[in-house]
C-alpha cells in the first residue's frame, strides 16, 4: 500500500524492476512526474516521499511501500493551485512545462530542508538552525532540476516570492 | 482590430495552469487501448555490415510481441528532407532496409513487448554480429580538401567580392585566426516519444513529440507510400525541441513495428538513444580573417567554415551567415565546406549556424578592436552598412546602432576596463565582453489556418502548428483576438493536429509570422463569407461592401466609411447558422525577395574567472534585441532568456564527445553532457526596441533563436578581458583558461 496524494493505493507492483516513476505513470496513471532521463540526471521525476524530495526514477516502487508519496497533482490546495504554482505562472517559470512538476516538487522539498537547517554549499554558516532563502541558496539547492528551456530566472523568482516568509 | 490592442500585453500563458499542475498531457502519456511498448537495439560500430542477428533469446523473453530487423521490416522509402519542405527528415539514410551501418547508434532492431521493462530487457538479449569497416571518423584528417555543399540553407556556399586575400596581405591591421566549436546535443528534457496506432493497412494515427506536424504526416505518407489524408499526426504538448524534434528513424520504426505487431506501439527513446539515434549540432572549424584600416573599417572579411554531416545527409550548417550580413567591408571571402562522417545526421539546433558562426566572427572582431585599441562596440558601430553588404538589398528594418547605444548605457559598458587582466575581486578576475547577434527573418511557404465563428460570438482559430514552450498558444490567440476584433477570452486557438489546416514546421524562428499570415488570409476569407451571409435586412447588406470595405472590430463587421455594422453573432443568428468557418492560405513570402530581413541584437556580459581553478562564472547579462513588434513581453522575454541560457551552456560546458576510433558518443547522458543548471545562471536582463518591421506580417520578426547568437563570443571576449587569455575553442573549460 502506498499513500499517494493522501489516498491509499493498493495498485499491484507486478514487476520488481518497476521504478516508482513508472509505477506512478503507468500503473497509477499520474503523469505529473516526468521521465527526462531515467537515470537521476535531470530531476523531472522529483516527487515527495514522506515530505522529502526524491528522484522517482531512482526509487523502486517497492521502496515506497507504506510511505506517503506526493506528486505535483497533490500539492494544490482546496482544489486550486498552491501559491508556488501560481507564482510559477506569474513569473513565467517554465516554457515547455516538462520539467515543471519536478521543479515544483523539488522547491517544496527544498524549502522544508532550509527550514530544517540542512546547509548547502553556499550557506554562510554550517550548523545554523535555519537559513535565509536567498537567490543563491535557491539556485544552489535547485541545481538538480534541469530546465533546458532556460526558465531559471522565473523559477527562482517564483520560489523566492513564495517562500519569502519561510516555508508554509 | 481592437481599439485597445491585446498584442503587446504580457498575457500569462494559457497553458500555465495545466503545466504547473501536471495536467498537461505529453506524447508518452496519451491513453491508447491495447498499447505495447518498444525499445531499440542500436549499432555499436560506426561503419560496416551486419553479419547476423540472433533473436532466439529475445523472442523467447517474457512479454515479447514482435521483433523487427532489416530482415522483416517492410519496404520503407527514403524520407524527404526538411529543407525541401516536403518532409521533416535531416537524413537520407535508409531506415532498417539493409545490413549497412552508417553511424554508431543506428537502430538495427526494434523489440515490441507488453511493458517497457520487458521491451528493454528483450532488447538487451538481441545479439548482433558486425563486420566493421573503417569509417570516416577523424575530422582533422578529412577536413583537408573537403567539398563545398551544393547550397547552404538555399544560399550559395561561397560569396566572393573582390580579392579578400590580397586585401588582407596589405591591411594596416590584421586578425587571422581559427576558431573551433564542438558537437552539441539539444537535450530537450522530454525524451522523444511516439505512439502509433494503425486503423487498417493504409491508415494510422501517430501521436508524436514533434515540431513538424504537417511535415511528419507528409514524411509518413512518402516512406510508407500512403495517402496523407489517411494519416493523422497529433502533437499537443511538446517538452522542448530546439530543432531536434523532427522526423527521425524512431518514429518510422515505431510505425513499422506497430504494423508488424498488429498493436498500437509506443516508443520512448532512452536518454542515450537521444544522443546516438538522433543528430545534434555539427562541430565546426572556422577561419576568420579581418583586414582593417587604422580607423577600424574593414578592407577584407574572410570567413571560411568547415562543418560535418552524416553520410549523404547534406545539411550544411550556415556558420558564415552572420559574416554575410553584419558588417561592411571592401572585400569578402566567404566559403563553406562539409565533411561527411559516420555520425548521426547534422540537425538544426537553436540558431543553427549563426550561434557557432558568430562565435568565430565576434571573437575576431574583439581581437581586431584590441589590436586597434578601439572600444569593440565602437568598431562594430563603425562597420554598420547602409545596405546588405553582400547582396546589396535594402534592409527592411535594422536598428543595431540604437541597440548598441541602449545596451551600453543599460549595462554600464563605459565603466569596463579596456585593459585585460586588470580587475580583480579576491581570487576572481572580472571581465566584460560584447558581441552582436543576428538571425534571418524567414516565413516559410505553405501555411494555412481556419477561423470558425460560433453563434455566441466566439472564434476558434485552427492550424496544425506547434507549442514546444515558445508561447504559440497564447500569442496567436492574442493576435487573432486583435485581428478579429474580439476580446481575448472569446478566442480559442487549436493546434498540434494534422486534421487542422496545414502548418509550416516550427523552425527558423518562422512559426509566429507564418501563422499570422495564415490567420490574416483566413480572416479575409471569413469576411467574404460573412458579407455573403449578411441577409438583405442586415445593416451591411445595403453597403454593397467587399472585404476591403469593412473591418473586423467590436465583435463584428463594420464598414470602414463609418456606416452601421453588425456583430458576428447577429449575422449568424439572422442566417440561422450555428457556426461559420473559413480557411485561408498564407500569402507567398515575397517580402524577402526585395529586402534583407533579419532580427538583430547585442549581448553584454560580465564574467568572473577564478585565478586558481580557472572556473568561469557568468555574473551579469544583458541582451538588447531588435526583433520587430513583440506580441507578448512575458513569453518573448522568456524566449530571449532561454536562448541566452543555452548560449552560456555552449560557451562554458556543452560538448558532445565522439570517440574518433569508434564514432560512439561517449557522454550520452545528462550527467556527462553538461547543460546549464540553476547555479550557472545569473539574473538575465533583456530589453528590446520593438520597432515593427514594415515588411513583416504585423511587423514581427523571430525571437526564438537570435537570443543565442553572440552569447558564446560575448563570454569568450569577457574571459579575455578578465584574464588576458584568448580562447578560440569552445567550450571554455578551466583547463583551457589555465592554459593546460
Amino acid at each position: 500500500m502506498i499513500v499517494i496524494n493522501g489516498t491509499p493505493h493498493d495498485t499491484e507492483i507486478t514487476d520488481p524492476r518497476r521504478s516508482l516513476l513508472d509505477h506512478l505513470r503507468e500503473d497509477v496513471g499520474l503523469h505529473g512526474p516526468k521521465k527526462g532521463c531515467d537515470q537521476g540526471g535531470c530531476g523531472a521525476c522529483t516527487v515527495l516521499v514522506d515530505g522529502r524530495r526524491v528522484l522517482a526514477c531512482l526509487t523502486l516502487a517497492a521502496q515506497a511501500e507504506g510511505r506517503s508519496v506526493t506528486t505535483v497533482e497533490g500539492v494544490g490546495r482546496d482544489g486550486g493551485l498552491d501559491p508556488l504554482q501560481e507564482a510559477f505562472i506569474e513569473h513565467d517559470g517554465f516554457q515547455c512545462g516538462y520539467c515543471t512538476p519536478g521543479q515544483v516538487c523539488s522547491a517544496i522539498g527544498m524549502a522544508d530542508e532550509v527550514a530544517r537547517g540542512v546547509p548547502s554549499r553556499v550557506s554562510p554558516e554550517i550548523g545554523a538552525a535555519s537559513f535565509d532563502l536567498s537567490p543563491d541558496e535557491i539556485r544552489e539547492r535547485m541545481s538538480g532540476n534541469l530546465c533546458r528551456c532556460g526558465a531559471y530566472n522565473g523559477i527562482v523568482a517564483a520560489i523566492e516570492e513564495t517562500y519569502l516568509d519561510g516555508p508554509r | 482590430m481592437n481599439a485597445d490592442p491585446i498584442v503587446g500585453r504580457a498575457v500569462p500563458r494559457r497553458d500555465g495552469p495545466a503545466k504547473v499542475s501536471g495536467a498537461a498531457s505529453f506524447t508518452a502519456e496519451v491513453p491508447v487501448e491495447g498499447l505495447a511498448h518498444a525499445a531499440l537495439v542500436c549499432s555499436t560500430v560506426a561503419a560496416g555490415e551486419i553479419t547476423g542477428i540472433d533473436l532466439t533469446e529475445a523472442r523467447s523473453a517474457p512479454g515479447v510481441v514482435a521483433v523487427m530487423t532489416h530482415h522483416n521490416a517492410p519496404a520503407i522509402r527514403i524520407a524527404p528532407l526538411l529543407i525541401t519542405l516536403r518532409g521533416a527528415s535531416f537524413t537520407r539514410a535508409p531506415v532498417m532496409q539493409d545490413a549497412r551501418i552508417r553511424w554508431n547508434g543506428q537502430p538495427v532492431a526494434i523489440v515490441v513487448a507488453e511493458t517497457p521493462e520487458q521491451a528493454d530487457h528483450a532488447a538487451s538479449l538481441v545479439r548482433v554480429g558486425y563486420a566493421p569497416a573503417e569509417g570516416r571518423l577523424v575530422f582533422d584528417d578529412l577536413k583537408v580538401g573537403a567539398p563545398q555543399p551544393d547550397h547552404v540553407q538555399g544560399e550559395a556556399p561561397a560569396v566572393l567580392r573582390g580579392d579578400a586575400e590580397a586585401a588582407l596581405r596589405t591591411a594596416a591591421a590584421r586578425v587571422d585566426q581559427v576558431y573551433r566549436t564542438p558537437w552539441h546535443t539539444h537535450c530537450a528534457i522530454e525524451l522523444h516519444a511516439t505512439t502509433v496506432a494503425w486503423h487498417d493497412e493504409r491508415s494510422l494515427t501517430m501521436w508524436d513529440a514533434t515540431q513538424a506536424v504537417t511535415h511528419s504526416q507528409a514524411t509518413l505518407a512518402e516512406v510508407f507510400d500512403l495517402d496523407p489524408e489517411d494519416i493523422r499526426v497529433v502533437s499537443q504538448f511538446v517538452g522542448g525541441a530546439f530543432g531536434n524534434k523532427m522526423m527521425w528513424s524512431h518514429q518510422i520504426l515505431c510505425a513499422a513495428a506497430a504494423r508488424l505487431a498488429r498493436r498500437p506501439v509506443r516508443l520512448v527513446l532512452s536518454r542515450s538513444d537521444v544522443f546516438r539515434v538522433t543528430g545534434g549540432r555539427t562541430r565546426t572549424e572556422q577561419r576568420v580573417a579581418l583586414g582593417a584600416r587604422a580607423n577600424g573599417t574593414l578592407t577584407a572579411l574572410v570567413h571560411e567554415a568547415t562543418t560535418t554531416t552524416g553520410i549523404n545527409d547534406g545539411f550544411a550548417e550556415q556558420c558564415t551567415f552572420p559574416a554575410r550580413v553584419l558588417y561592411g567591408a571592401d572585400s569578402f571571402g566567404i566559403d563553406q565546406r562539409v565533411v561527411e562522417l559516420h555520425t548521426p545526421a547534422n540537425s538544426s539546433m537553436r540558431a543553427p549556424g549563426e550561434s557557432v558562426g558568430s562565435f568565430a566572427l565576434e571573437c575576431a572582431l574583439d581581437e581586431l578592436a584590441e589590436q586597434l585599441d578601439v572600444d569593440p562596440l565602437d568598431v562594430r558601430a563603425g562597420l554598420e552598412p547602409a545596405a546588405h553588404p553582400t547582396t546589396g538589398k535594402p534592409f527592411s528594418g535594422r536598428h543595431l546602432l540604437e541597440a548598441y547605444r541602449l545596451g551600453a548605457e543599460r549595462f554600464g559598458w563605459a565603466r569596463r576596463s579596456s585593459t585585460p587582466r586588470s580587475r580583480r575581486d579576491g581570487p576572481w578576475w572580472i571581465g566584460h565582453g560584447v558581441a552582436t547577434a543576428t538571425y534571418p527573418y524567414t516565413r516559410m511557404p505553405g501555411g494555412r489556418a481556419s477561423v470558425t465563428l460560433s453563434a455566441d460570438g466566439c472564434a476558434t482559430v485552427r492550424t496544425a502548428a506547434h507549442e514546444m514552450g515558445m508561447g504559440t498558444a497564447t500569442v496567436q490567440a492574442q493576435y487573432a483576438a486583435d485581428h478579429l476584433g474580439l476580446p481575448l477570452d472569446r478566442v480559442r486557438f487549436e493546434y498540434g493536429d494534422s486534421r487542422h489546416p496545414a502548418a509550416v514546421p516550427a523552425g527558423g524562428s518562422a512559426q509566429t509570422v507564418s501563422i499570422i499570415a495564415s490567420v490574416v488570409a483566413a480572416a479575409r476569407a471569413l469576411t467574404a463569407e460573412l458579407l455573403h451571409l449578411a441577409a438583405p435586412d442586415s445593416p451591411l447588406a445595403g453597403a454593397g461592401a467587399g472585404a476591403d470595405d469593412v473591418e473586423m472590430r467590436d465583435g463584428g463587421l463594420h464598414p470602414r466609411d463609418g456606416g452601421p455594422g453588425e456583430s458576428y453573432a447577429a449575422i449568424l443568428r439572422r442566417a440561422g447558422r450555428a457556426e461559420l468557418a473559413a480557411e485561408g492560405a498564407a500569402s507567398p513570402p515575397t517580402e524577402t525577395a526585395q529586402h534583407a530581413m533579419h532580427s538583430y541584437g547585442v549581448q553584454f556580459c560580465e564574467v568572473r574567472v577564478h585565478d586558481v581553478t580557472g572556473e568561469v562564472r557568468v555574473s551579469r547579462w544583458l541582451g538588447v534585441f531588435d526583433t520587430g513588434r513583440i506580441i507578448n513581453p512575458r513569453t518573448a522575454a522568456s524566449q530571449f532568456r532561454g536562448a541566452i541560457v543555452m548560449g552560456i551552456g555552449s560557451a562554458l560546458t556543452e560538448e558532445t564527445i565522439f570517440d574518433e576510433r569508434t564514432g560512439r558518443v561517449l557522454n550520452a547522458s545528462l550527467a556527462e553532457y553538461h547543460v546549464p543548471v540553476h547555479a550557472d545562471i545569473p539574473p538575465i536582463d533583456v530589453a528590446w526596441l520593438g520597432h515593427p518591421d514594415p515588411m513583416a506580417p504585423m511587423g514581427g520578426k523571430g525571437v526564438g533563436e537570435v537570443g543565442m547568437v553572440g552569447v558564446a563570443a560575448a563570454v569568450a571576449n569577457a574571459v579575455h578581458n578578465a584574464t588576458g587569455r584568448r580562447i578560440r575553442d569552445l567550450p571554455i573549460t578551466p583547463d583551457k583558461v589555465l592554459g593546460l
